[in-house]
Order: C-alpha cells, then sequence, then structure tokens
C-alpha cells in the first residue's frame, strides 16, 4: 500500500489544519505591533502632539525628541503615534461599519435572491458607478476637515467591497449540492450558515476586511495630503507630509518618517490578506 | 454577428445607465456641498471672485441673485440637476469663465497621463508577467512577486513624493512640477504606471502560467502544433482574457491614481482642478470635474467590456 | 522494427517511492493493447511516461522503443517532435483538452493544416469531411462549453487523428459518457487497428476490453497482475484479482430477486416538467411502494435528474403532482449524489456533519454507529474532512447520513458513476441491503443498461 498514488497525492490525509503562511504571521505580528503602539504609544512616550516650541524647530533625534522635530517644533514621534491613532481606529471602525452590513446583505442577497437581490445589487451598483476615492473625496468634501464626514464617505464607499464578495460567493455555496442535501436532511438556516456560508466565506472575509482596512489608511492620508480630508494642525500622516515637503533639504529624515509609517501600515495590512491581491 | 450586436447594445445600455448614476450623484452631493458651506455662500464667492477688499454687500447680492442662491432647497435642487441634464455645467465661481471651457483644456492633460501611466505600466507589467508566468517558482517570479508587494503597499502619492525626491530634486533628471515639455510627463506618468504595473504584472503572471498548465495546452502540444504556434494560436488569447477583464478592475485605480498624482505634480489635468475647487469651495467647478472624471471611467469600462467581448467568443453566445 | 511500441521494464518513481511497474509489453501495427485497472492503480502513468508528459517531480526508469527508436536516446525537444506525427493521444477530458475560446471547426483543420502540412483548402475540406463521418455535422462552429461530452469526445478524436500518427493512446475513453455514446467511442478505437494503427487503451470497464481485444494488462496499485491475450484474461483469469473485476463488471452481477412490495410511499401523477424554461419531462406516472428498487434509465439530457429533484419536492412541476404518503414528513425523502465531496459541507469534518443530522432527529449516536459498521465505514474516517476520504467511502458514509433520518424513499443519482468497478458493485449491492432491511423505495438513476436492469426490480425508461 505505501505505492498507492493516493497517498502521495494526499487525498487520505486526516483532516488539515489551517496553517498561516509565514508572510501572513509577519503581517499580522506587525499590525499587533502597531496597534500596540498606537493604543500605548502616547501614554508611554507622554509628549504633546500639538505643542509648538519654536526654538526647536527641524532638529534630528535627541533624548528629548527621539524622532526630532518638525518645521514647528512639535515632537515627531508623539505625532506620527498621534497619526497611528487617528489613522488604525478609522480603519478598524470603518471595518465594523462597512464589513457587517456589507457581509449581513451580501448573504441576504444571495439567499432570498429575486427583488432583493435586485434592490441590493442596484444599490451596490450605484457606489461602483463612481471609483471608490472620487466617492470618498466628494462625500468627505460635503464638510470638509471633518473626522465624521472622511469616516462616513469610507464606510459608505467600502460596504460594497464586503457585499459583492459575500452575494457572489454565498451565491455559489448555496447552489452547492452540499447545501440541497444539508436542507433536505433537515438542518435550518442557522446551521446552513454555521457549516457552509461561515467556513467557506469566513476566511476570504477576513482578506476582504484586510484590504478594506488599507483602502481606508491610504484613502485618510491621501485626502490629508492633498488638503481636502482631515485638517492641521491635526496629526495625521497625509496632512504631515504635506507640512513636512517644503523642508526636504534641511531635514530629509523628517518627511520620510509619515512616509515610512504609511507604507509600514498597508504593507502590514496586504501582508495578513494573505493574497497579492484583492480576492 | 447579430448576437454581437445585441451584446454590444447590452453593454451600451448598462453603462449608460452607470453614467447616469453618475450624474445623479455628482448633481446631488455638489448640491449637498454648496448647502454645507458655511456662512453665507454669496459673501465667500464674492470675496474669492472680487478679493477681500473690493466686495461689499452689493456684490455679495449680485452673485446671489446671479448664482440663484435665495430660492428653497428642493426647488434648487431640482433646478440644479435640470441645469445638469442639459449639460449645462454652469459658470465656475472663482474664476467666473464656463466650466466647460476650463475642463476642455484640462481634459486632453488628463487622458496624456493616463494614456502614460497606462503604457508605462503595460511596458513593466507584460514582459515581467509573461517571463514570470512562463517560469512560475522561478527566481524572477518571486523577486517580482516580493517587488509587486513592496510596492503595492506605496500609496500613488507617497510614490510621487518620493520620486520627485529623488530624481527631480536630487538628481535633476527630470522637471518637478506643471507641464512645459513632454519631460514633464516621465515622473508622473511612471508614478501612476509602477502603481498599476504592481499588480497587474501578477495578473498577467498568473494568467500566463494557468494558461500553460492548462489541459488545453497539453492537448495542443501532443496534438503536434509546435510550442510556438501553441502559444500564438491559443495560449496568448486565452491568457489575455483576465489580463483585459483586470484592466476594467483598474480603471479605479487610474481615476482616483489621477486625481492625487495630479496634484502631487501640479498637473493641469482634471484631478487638480477637482482637488483646488473642493479647497476653494468652488462647488460648480467641482461638479463639473467629477463629473468628467465620473464619465471617463464609465467610457473606458464601456471600451473594456466591448474588449472582453471581442476577445471571449462565449460572451457573444451566451 | 515490427513493433511500434516496445516498453521494457518500465518503472515510475516518485522520489525512492515506485509507483509503477516494472511492466513490459510491445504492440505491433494492426494490434490493440489494453491496460485496465482501478482509479490509482497507475495507468495513465503509462501513457504520460510514454509520450514524456509526467509531471517533474515523477521520473521513469526502463526502455520505451517507438518506431524503432529508443525514447531514452531522445532530447524532450526530439520526443515532443513525434507529438501528433508519431504519437495521437486521445485526452481523459475531451471538455479540458479543447481551448474554451476555439470553435470546434478550426481546432480540428488546425492539426490538417499546420501538422500534417495541408495547404488551406484541403485541410478544410478534409475537416469537412471528418465532421461528416463523425456524425458531428452541425456543431463545427460550436464552442467547446456548448458541445456534449460525447461530441466533444470526437472533436478531440477528430483533432488528434489529423495528423496521421500511427499510434493512438486513449486515456480513459469512455469516462463519464452514456450508453450510446460509450458504444460510438468505442467503435471509433476499434477501426484504429483494422485501419492498420496501433491502439493503447487505458481503461476501468471490462466491457471496453472485451470491445477491443488483442492483449491486455491488468494492473493494481501501480502491480502488474495479470497480462495476456484478452481471450485468455477476459475469460479465464489467472489471478483472483482480475476474476473480481471482472465479476464487478455490472453485465455479470447478480439479478436481484424480486420481494413483495410494501404500501405505496409516493406517487406521481401526470407530472410535466421543465428545467430553465425548455420542457424535459412529460405525463410520468410513477407509483413508488416501500421496498421497492427502481432503476431510471435514459440517455444524457433527458431529464432524469430533474424527474429526481421533482420527486424529492425540490423541483415544483410544470403540471401533474408528486404527493407522498400522508404518514411521511418532509425529511423522509433523502438523496444521494453523483459526485459524494460535492455533497458534504466541504470543511467540516464528517463526524460533526453526522452528529449534526443526529442531533436534528433524535438519533441515538450508537445507532449512526451501527449503521457505518453495517456499511464498512471505519470510525477513524470520521475525523476527516470529505476531500480526505476516497469516493467510495464518502458514499458509503452518505448512506449512513440518509439512515440517520430514518428515510422511507432514497433517491439515488448516479451514486456509483464515478466509482471504480470493484467499488460501484460493493456500494450498490450494500445500498440495496441496507434498504431491505429498513423497507426503503430506492429509485436509482443510472445510465448503465445492465447496472438498471440486474440491481432493480423495476425499469422506468424516459426517452
Amino acid at each position: 500500500m505505501t505505492n498507492h498514488p493516493d497517498m502521495i497525492m494526499g487525498t487520505s490525509q486526516p483532516v488539515a489544519r489551517v496553517r498561516l503562511s509565514p508572510s501572513r504571521m509577519l503581517g499580522l505580528g506587525l499590525m499587533a505591533l502597531l496597534a500596540i503602539a498606537a493604543i500605548g504609544g502616547p501614554a508611554l512616550i507622554g509628549g504633546d502632539p500639538a505643542k509648538q516650541s519654536l526654538l526647536h524647530t527641524l532638529e534630528g533625534p535627541s533624548p528629548a525628541h527621539p524622532l526630532g522635530t518638525d518645521n514647528l517644533g512639535r515632537d515627531m514621534a508623539s505625532r506620527l503615534l498621534s497619526g497611528a491613532q487617528l489613522s488604525l481606529s478609522l480603519a478598524f471602525l470603518s471595518v465594523i461599519t462597512a464589513g457587517l452590513p456589507g457581509t449581513v446583505l451580501g448573504v441576504a442577497a444571495a439567499w432570498f435572491g429575486g427583488w432583493p437581490d435586485r434592490v441590493l445589487g442596484a444599490f451596490a451598483d450605484a457606489v461602483l458607478a463612481l471609483p471608490g476615492l472620487l466617492l470618498v473625496l466628494m462625500l468627505a468634501a460635503i464638510s470638509p476637515g471633518s473626522w465624521w464626514a472622511l469616516y462616513a464617505g469610507i464606510s459608505l464607499t467600502l460596504w460594497v467591497e464586503y457585499f459583492r464578495y459575500t452575494r457572489q460567493r454565498a451565491r455559489i455555496v448555496l447552489a452547492e449540492p452540499a447545501v440541497e442535501a444539508s436542507r433536505l436532511l433537515g438542518l435550518g438556516p442557522w446551521l446552513l450558515i454555521r457549516r457552509h456560508l461561515i467556513p467557506e466565506i469566513g476566511p476570504g472575509l477576513l482578506t476582504v476586511a484586510a484590504f478594506g482596512a488599507a483602502t481606508a489608511v491610504t484613502a485618510v492620508a491621501a485626502l490629508g495630503f492633498v488638503s481636502v480630508g482631515i485638517r492641521p494642525p491635526t496629526a495625521e500622516w497625509g496632512v504631515m507630509m504635506t507640512e513636512l515637503l517644503p523642508y526636504w533639504r534641511e531635514a530629509p529624515f523628517l518627511i520620510l518618517q509619515p512616509v515610512a509609517c504609511l507604507v509600514l501600515t498597508v504593507l502590514a495590512l496586504h501582508l495578513s490578506a494573505g493574497g497579492a491581491r484583492r480576492p | 454577428m447579430r448576437s454581437f450586436a445585441r451584446s454590444f447594445l447590452a453593454a451600451l445600455a448598462t453603462r449608460g445607465l452607470q453614467a447616469v448614476i453618475v450624474a445623479v450623484i455628482v448633481g446631488v452631493v455638489s448640491f449637498a456641498m454648496m448647502q454645507a458651506l458655511p456662512g453665507d455662500a454669496a459673501y465667500r464667492i464674492a470675496a474669492g471672485r472680487y478679493g477681500y477688499d473690493m466686495m461689499d454687500a452689493a456684490a455679495a447680492e449680485a452673485v446671489r441673485v446671479e448664482l440663484g442662491l435665495d430660492r428653497p432647497a428642493l426647488v434648487q435642487l431640482w433646478s440644479w440637476l435640470t441645469t445638469l441634464a442639459q449639460f449645462d455645467l454652469g459658470i465656475s465661481a472663482v474664476y467666473g469663465t464656463p466650466v466647460a471651457d476650463e475642463i476642455a483644456t484640462q481634459l486632453g492633460y488628463t487622458m496624456l497621463l493616463a494614456a502614460g501611466a497606462v503604457v508605462t505600466s503595460l511596458l513593466i507589467a507584460l514582459p515581467l508577467g509573461i517571463a514570470s508566468g512562463l517560469n512560475p517558482g522561478g527566481a524572477l517570479d518571486r523577486a517580482t512577486l516580493g517587488v509587486s508587494i513592496f510596492l503595492r503597499a506605496i500609496p500613488a502619492f507617497a510614490l510621487g513624493v518620493v520620486l520627485v525626491l529623488v530624481f527631480a530634486v536630487q538628481l535633476k533628471l527630470f522637471p518637478v512640477a506643471g507641464f512645459k515639455s513632454f519631460a514633464n510627463l516621465v515622473l508622473p506618468s511612471l508614478t501612476l504606471g509602477l502603481g498599476l504595473a504592481s499588480v497587474s504584472n501578477r495578473v498577467v503572471r498568473d494568467a500566463v502560467a494557468d494558461a500553460m498548465n492548462a489541459d488545453w495546452r497539453l492537448f495542443a502540444r501532443t496534438k503536434g502544433l509546435s510550442a510556438r504556434m501553441t502559444l500564438w494560436r491559443h495560449v496568448l488569447r486565452n491568457a489575455a482574457l483576465p489580463v483585459v477583464t483586470y484592466v476594467g478592475v483598474q480603471l479605479a485605480y487610474l481615476i482616483e491614481g489621477v486625481v492625487i498624482v495630479e496634484t502631487v505634480f501640479a498637473w493641469p489635468g482634471i484631478g487638480h482642478a477637482l482637488v483646488h475647487a473642493i479647497f476653494g469651495r468652488d462647488i460648480a467647478m467641482v461638479q463639473g470635474t467629477a463629473l468628467v472624471l465620473g464619465l471617463t471611467y464609465v467610457a473606458l469600462n464601456l471600451i473594456v467590456d466591448l474588449a472582453c467581448r471581442g476577445i471571449d467568443p462565449r460572451e457573444r453566445s451566451a | 522494427m515490427s513493433q511500434s511500441i516496445k516498453v521494457e521494464d518500465l518503472s515510475v518513481f516518485a522520489g525512492n517511492t515506485r509507483l509503477l511497474g516494472p511492466v513490459s509489453f510491445a504492440v505491433s501495427p494492426e494490434a490493440s493493447l489494453v491496460i485496465m485497472g482501478e482509479t490509482g492503480a497507475g495507468k495513465s502513468l503509462i501513457a504520460q511516461a510514454i509520450l514524456g508528459t509526467l509531471p517533474a517531480s515523477l521520473r521513469a526508469d526502463g526502455q520505451i522503443v517507438v518506431n524503432g527508436r529508443d525514447l531514452n536516446t531522445l532530447t524532450p525537444v526530439e520526443r515532443a517532435a513525434m507529438w501528433g506525427h508519431e504519437l495521437a493521444t486521445l485526452p481523459q477530458e475531451p471538455w479540458r483538452a479543447l481551448d474554451p475560446l476555439m470553435r470546434a471547426f478550426p481546432q480540428v483543420s488546425e492539426t490538417f493544416r499546420h501538422v500534417a502540412n495541408m495547404s488551406a483548402a484541403q485541410a478544410r475540406r478534409a475537416t469537412e469531411y471528418a465532421f461528416e463521418t463523425l456524425d458531428l455535422t452541425g456543431a463545427e462552429w460550436r464552442l467547446p462549453g456548448a458541445l456534449s461530452g460525447g461530441m466533444a469526445q470526437r472533436v478531440a478524436f477528430a483533432a488528434t487523428t489529423a495528423g496521421n500518427a500511427p499510434i493512438l493512446l486513449a486515456d480513459e475513453p469512455t469516462k463519464g459518457l452514456d450508453a450510446e455514446r460509450h458504444d460510438k467511442v468505442v467503435s471509433l478505437l476499434a477501426e484504429v487497428p483494422a485501419s492498420g494503427g496501433t491502439l493503447l487503451t487505458i481503461t476501468h470497464e471490462v466491457s471496453v476490453a472485451r470491445r477491443l481485444g488483442g492483449q491486455v494488462i491488468v494492473l493494481r496499485n501501480g502491480q502488474l497482475v495479470e497480462q495476456g491475450d484478452a481471450e485468455t484474461v477476459l475469460t479465464t483469469p489467472a489471478s483472483p484479482y482480475t476474476q473480481d473485476l471482472l465479476n464487478a463488471a455490472p453485465q455479470n452481477w447478480p439479478r436481484s430477486k424480486p420481494h413483495t412490495a410494501g404500501e405505496v410511499v409516493l406517487t406521481a401523477r401526470d407530472l410535466t416538467l421543465a428545467r430553465n424554461g425548455s420542457p424535459l419531462v412529460s405525463g410520468f406516472d410513477l407509483t413508488l411502494r416501500a421496498g421497492e428498487r427502481v432503476a431510471l434509465t435514459g440517455p444524457s439530457g433527458v431529464g432524469k435528474t430533474t424527474l429526481l429533484d421533482a420527486l424529492a419536492g425540490l423541483l415544483s412541476p410544470v403540471r401533474g403532482t408528486v404527493k407522498r404518503a400522508p404518514s411521511l414528513s418532509r425529511t423522509t425523502v433523502q438523496k444521494l449524489y453523483q459526485d459524494p465531496p460535492a455533497a458534504f459541507p466541504p470543511r467540516v469534518p464528517l463526524r460533526l456533519t453526522l452528529q449534526d443530522v443526529a442531533r436534528l432527529h433524535g438519533t441515538d449516536w450508537d445507532r449512526v454507529e451501527l449503521y457505518l459498521e453495517d456499511l464498512g465505514v471505519h470510525p477513524s474516517l470520521l475525523e476527516r474532512r470529505p476531500d480526505a476520504v476516497s469516493g467510495g467511502e464518502l458514499q458509503r458514509i452518505s448512506i449512513a447520513r440518509a439512515m440517520t433520518v430514518g428515510p422511507r424513499i432514497l433517491l439515488a443519482d448516479e451514486p456509483t458513476s464515478r466509482l471504480d468497478p470493484i467499488t460501484q458493485r460493493d456500494t450498490l449491492a450494500m445500498l440495496a441491503r441496507v434498504a431491505a432491511k429498513e423497507d426503503i423505495a430506492v429509485v436509482l438513476v443510472t445510465h448503465d443498461p445492465c447496472i438498471a436492469s440486474n440491481w432493480a426490480d423495476r425499469l422506468i425508461e424516459l426517452a
């Protein structure tokens, strides 16, 4: 029996454990570090991101200011951490406010079909009629500089990603003979969701969520950078880049700091998504 | 051929509806933006137009009448949308010139940048993707995967800033901003093109690898076609389909990228104008630029739809 | 030089593990060789070794001589140059072997044009002739997705033989075809040696080997079991395994003993059905009694599965009625599926799936274990996911799952058509035994007339 091809092809293996790839572990580890820094960092450093000191502008690293000071003499380390708090909390909240309705509506559309599916589909198509960032830009511009407008714009745009993914996958899963068999065997909606939908859609949904969070972080910074999102003096990575860009010659290390933070965060989210691209 | 005509019309109808939705969303949001303006809109606009020293209540009143700012909100929204439906984009509140005229000049610049970006991305993604896909798991494949993941994590504007610092300011190879000659096109195209290529090279790679692994490719070979003949007659067409489909997905990135990258490089296109208009609360201009960007997006999607139908005969018979 | 293919001591290894062999054989022109064995017996490895298309992780050892040329002395490019010109291949899955974006006609004509090096006009005429003789008229401008399995198989046959190669390798050429199309393909293959070619066929079907004749090789787990003339091997086999394989062919099954049918459990009256708007079945009547075994046969696409869905209450008829006996609840009608892995939640261990069903219907777990034991399922298999269990085992688990509900009617949709002959026979025998014990009515959809007549008490033919 040892030379049976089935053994080599792995068809006789016991249940495989879900194993995370090394790059995914790296991404999740980085995300954990960033989250800890954003939550605990400001208290640990104790600096005030808004406190100006016009005698100490554009300084390099020192014991008092481990990452230097910006053009108004504000502490870079506490500004970066404060920016991390803003970006990550907004990304996290948007995962909830976009992901929950998007997923529930996606399952509902696939489950019921018919007119609920058509109405929800049309609604999603309307949101997708414009490129995502353009819509966020427009919605955020109704009330410029407001955190809430930005947050609402991002959530309103991103729910469609969850909706589309869930609807499409749930449609396929619900049409499988396995679901028909389970229904014939008397399984109710709750068991169908637990045994079929969650195990088959859940992992992909986490990938959508990670990419969605990355999109949110990028959007906040991009809008801040072009001065139509979060406004100064709030410490936000995109805003900081705009502020520090004119001083790139005197202090190139300063402008590179928010860039590095942003890239690191997006990279960590992409890696933890576990795919080179969206599902 | 009749089925092709029918599917052509179907694509046209879907995208036509999408264009209407774009117009309504842009119109309503622009209107909401105007309603949300802090203080007296007329005063702000007048101030923006004539400067604070030169303006007075009479000037504000003139603006109020000119722009019809004293009617009830719903009436205003209706007239706002009907005006839009007549393709009347109005007058820029800041420049005092017709928005359509402003956009007509900007659109050319935006198209130039978009074309530059797409060509750049294809020049990068096609050779790398095809080479990686022909030898999946090889050194080139792994290297491009690593670089792609890293490049993808850099948002377009951050990449733009880095490229400006390195190539324009430090090495002085290319001009920093604005548009004076085609040398100005290099950095913004590269910024956007790298972003597009970082994903599309993987799509090309997967498509080629899938096609090379497919049963039908092996069958084409075992029935006697040479490797080259199989590539030209079967592999490329099958591999092109997911790639062209993905171009449709990337259009959103392209339009978003145009808005941000034009701003970074002070490129005189529509995206830059939009950001400028939002900043200056020039609502008519916001509406016009957003509308044209949205409609461009729809039109490009239509082209991709038709290209897919051209490549895939299944779409036509379905 | 008299032999077209001579294979000596061919073995295939994965690392140091021997997957196949050693086998030796020789086939002359105008002769046929059939390689028989179950799934996983390593049959396809022989064809891949001859072609030179083994996966990179496998290694072939031994000598293969094709038309007098020792393949060991040839480079991969030289070996590939023989494809189509000296060696033609009929693929296992014709649908997947045809370019999905190219219509049927050019897929055939390109071989005439570029392999047989005909002029464009000659190639067109040759292709037209091939479509005519293969009964493919009307399919010329269809895409592979719009061809039936039998048509796709014939298009692939035309495409691969257009290069006029003297040797044809056919890998499971009858897989998934209904009885009529099955015969068509086999007679097509039988013409190859008759017209001077060499035929090498890989199959798990005894009937195919019998029709083609010539030499037969029987493999089991990659090992040679028996080798010789078809007549000898297929009538008086030397090894017990071959005997078992022969007995497992449906035409050799013992006929089921008719037994007394019980009370009526289901009636269908004047059923008219449609799927996606196209009418399939009309005016169908059925009275099903407890303990009865009914076989439902008919060509592909006639609506067998649709009818089963209507009986299960999954599809409402256009006209007519399906009524269960008033005492029977909805879940007393259960279904068995063609592809067992597709009928289970894929990411859930089997034990959990069975426990859910047992809990819902208040069945003791001890009882479930009894069913499993009765069906010969080892309890350790339940810790696995459906994709980690063989098809035969999984189908038996799905019978146990259905039994857990306490069904009165089992609707089985070709439940064994993807299983090997021995497994197929054993599985259907167990189904019959379990159904008889619990007095369950079974409706079996099958495309094999021998299964239908030998296994069932009653035969319904849809046409």
